[in-house]
């Protein structure tokens, strides 16, 4: 009986592994025919490369190429004398304090901002996927930030955190001392509350999409049983939607790091240390044309964000999507 | 578009089976005497409040949200003496010379006291330095849109058309490059210009915009979904690989195009440090580098600029904001 099982079972496996390299065969297109078609077949797959040449010529040229020269600038003393020096770049950009500065405040923003834009983003994609009137007035509504340029709110920005700002006016008409909102430890709270103010609605979008392919059967079940819907949230909704979760916080970590327009346009190229951003150490040591420091901090950014993006891969694997496919 | 089609869809369904399905047992005067009315009914009361509630918090977050891009707009309206008695404590601080009258509280104002264009007049006919910079936007712009997404039409039909371990290895080089952050490509990418001897042009800016791997990526995802056996038809009945990729393969992506237009047009609508790196000559920034160095003497003008400046990508959004819905979805990666 059970030998029987263990042979059905077997056939069945082998059937279907039959069966999945037939389609991965077909989806490749190699299978193997006679003549001409072989023939015609490989002509294709030739052809094929060539709509990928022009990409690749360009990625290649602007991208890949200099990086590799990024990588033998970051171990060498000068670009004129161009004598290997090891790690000795690394250990100086590593131990630079403006480095340091604007590292640690990149990844304290980051640390700050990610939790608050994933939380808030889905807030709202629940108060959306309830049954409010209006609904898709309100996600236009959400979503026209990302399409502002950052550069046009600016000023409103300026009038609302500036010394003697709004903010500031309706703090001291409270009883409250004013706080002189960019040029103090405050500053990177005003940053947040731009790259909330833009980024929400991108991740709401996300989030709504995610909410609404988790199963309607399971949530009529969970209510008729007599579940809350707190309990139905935090048990069915939040499970379904693990891998959205997931992707929003990596999509808010990278934006994140894109946060020095924001600083830029608010602040100017010489913002108070909160403010000091990566990208402002790299327009300065740009100026100096410090090339190897320059490279040893790309490099250790690069490598940084690849930790980071081997983390998605691995979570978007063990959460069933990927990000290739 | 389609999940949101598929829900308004659903709901109508539901409209329409409910009464149908509902046997008499399940109506409220069978549960007059039930125990579990006073149960059903707090729910329900639960579930309107529970709506109200939700209704009044998105409303709290519409104006949030609105109220930057409103306040800007309306402002744009007002004189350059409201302007300034409105902001003057704010904006003055850095005016030399000048006269300025300064308030010294701030007012913020939805409503101008007296709508006028003048704002706008000066700079359309009589200030070119705003027109100019916005014409350099749009000069880097729309270039880096059209041949952006026509090589990486090409290159998305080489990726999809057909795959082995070589192209999956590069296509996952290309995923890498397009989640590094500015701070590491813009170092590769200066050291190449410097070495064509392009920094300070306008192909500094264009030529990495145009091979940004960004749109081959979402373009590849988006043709991965045209089923196989499309191609092989055609490739049956005699289509050459031309004609596969423009009569079959790129009218079916007519929609993933609009889409990936939109968000490499607000990407670089927004660029702010590329100019400042690969140009030298501030003759040459864009708009939203420049907007942020209006100095004090100038804040009236500003709020008219930046109306300008936003009117483009506002439209655009008004016109696709379902494409621009699509696209994000493709991004994230959820729509298969």
């Amino acid at each position: 009986m059970r030998a029987e099982a263990g042979r059905k079972l077997d056939r069945y496996l082998k059937e279907n592994a039959a069966q999945a390299r037939e389609e991965r065969i077909e989806k490749s297109g190699t299978r193997r025919r006679s003549g001409s078609a072989r023939l015609r077949r490989w002509k294709d797959r030739a052809v094929s490369w060539l709509y990928l040449a022009p990409s690749l010529i360009g990625v290649g040229l602007f991208f890949v190429l200099p990086f590799a020269v990024v990588v033998y600038y970051s171990t060498i003393n000068n670009p004129v004398q161009q004598v290997n020096v090891g790690a000795a770049n690394f250990i100086r950009t590593w131990n630079n304090n403006a480095f340091r500065l604007a590292a640690r405040n990149t990844l304290l923003f980051s640390a700050a901002a990610v939790p608050l834009a994933v939380i808030l983003s889905l807030w709202i994609a629940v108060i959306m996927e309830s049954n409010i009137p209006f609904k898709s007035t309100f996600r236009t509504f959400f979503l026209s930030p990302m399409m502002v340029p950052i550069a046009s709110v600016i000023l409103v920005w300026q009038v609302l955190f500036d010394n003697n700002g709004l903010v500031n006016v309706i703090l001291t008409r409270l009883g409250a001392a004013r706080i002189d909102w960019l040029k103090t430890y405050y500053a990177p709270v005003v940053i947040i509350l731009l790259f909330l103010w833009k980024n929400l609605g991108y991740n709401m979008i996300l989030f709504m999409s995610g909410l609404s392919s988790v199963p309607k059967d399971q949530i009529e079940v969970a209510r008729l049983e007599g579940a809350t819907e707190t309990q139905i949230f935090w048990q069915i909704k939040l499970r379904y939607l693990s891998s959205t979760i997931m992707f929003v916080i990596i999509m808010s970590l990278i934006n994140s790091f894109k946060v020095f327009r924001e600083v830029y346009l608010l602040a100017g190229d010489y913002p108070f240390d909160s403010l000091y951003t990566m990208q402002h150490f790299m327009n300065n040591t740009f100026q100096s044309l410090d090339y190897q420091k320059l490279s040893a901090a790309a490099i250790i950014m690069a490598a940084f964000m690849m930790v980071v993006i081997g983390i998605l891969l691995f979570a978007e694997d063990r959460f069933g999507r990927d990000l290739e496919n | 578009m389609g999940i949101f089609r598929k829900k308004k869809n659903q709901i109508e369904e539901e409209a329409v089976r409910e009464p149908q399905a509902e046997p008499a047992y399940l109506t409220d005067e069978a549960y007059e005497d039930d125990f579990q009315y006073d149960a059903i009914s707090e729910r329900r009361r639960a579930e309107q409040l529970r709506t109200v509630r939700r209704t009044f918090a998105a409303v709290f977050f519409a104006f949030i949200f609105l109220m930057p891009t409103i306040l800007t707009f309306t402002n744009s309206f007002m004189t350059a003496s409201e302007i300034s008695a409105n902001y003057g404590s704010i904006f003055a601080q850095n005016n030399s010379g000048g006269k300025v009258y300064v308030s010294e509280t701030v007012n913020l104002k939805f409503i101008p006291d007296m709508v006028t264009f003048t704002q706008y007049f000066t700079v359309l006919f009589k200030s070119p330095e705003y027109l100019m910079k916005f014409w350099n936007s749009v000069i880097y712009v729309v270039p880096i849109v059209v041949f952006q997404l026509l090589i990486a039409s090409l290159a998305s039909f080489g990726f999809a058309r057909y795959r082995g371990k070589v192209k999956q290895l590069i296509f996952f080089i290309y995923i890498v490059l397009m989640l590094m952050p500015y701070q590491v490509t813009l170092v590769p990418n200066f050291l190449v210009a410097k070495e064509l001897g392009i920094v300070g042009t306008r192909w500094a800016i264009w030529l990495p915009g145009i091979f940004s791997p960004f749109a081959v990526y979402m373009l590849t995802k988006y043709m991965r979904r045209i089923p196989y056996s499309l191609y092989e038809a055609a490739a049956i009945d005699g289509a050459g690989e031309w004609q596969i990729f423009s009569q079959i393969c790129m009218p079916i992506c007519r929609g993933g195009l609009v889409s990936i237009a939109i968000l490499i047009f607000i990407d670089y609508w927004n660029m702010v440090e590329q100019p400042l790196i690969l140009l030298d000559n501030e003759e040459m920034y864009p708009l939203s580098v420049f907007l942020s160095r209006i100095n004090a003497g100038e804040i009236s003008l500003a709020f008219a600029v930046a109306v300008i400046y936003m009117v483009l990508p506002m439209l655009f959004f008004l016109y696709g904001e379902e494409y621009l819905v699509e696209g994000i979805l493709y991004q994230g990666g959820i729509k298969e």
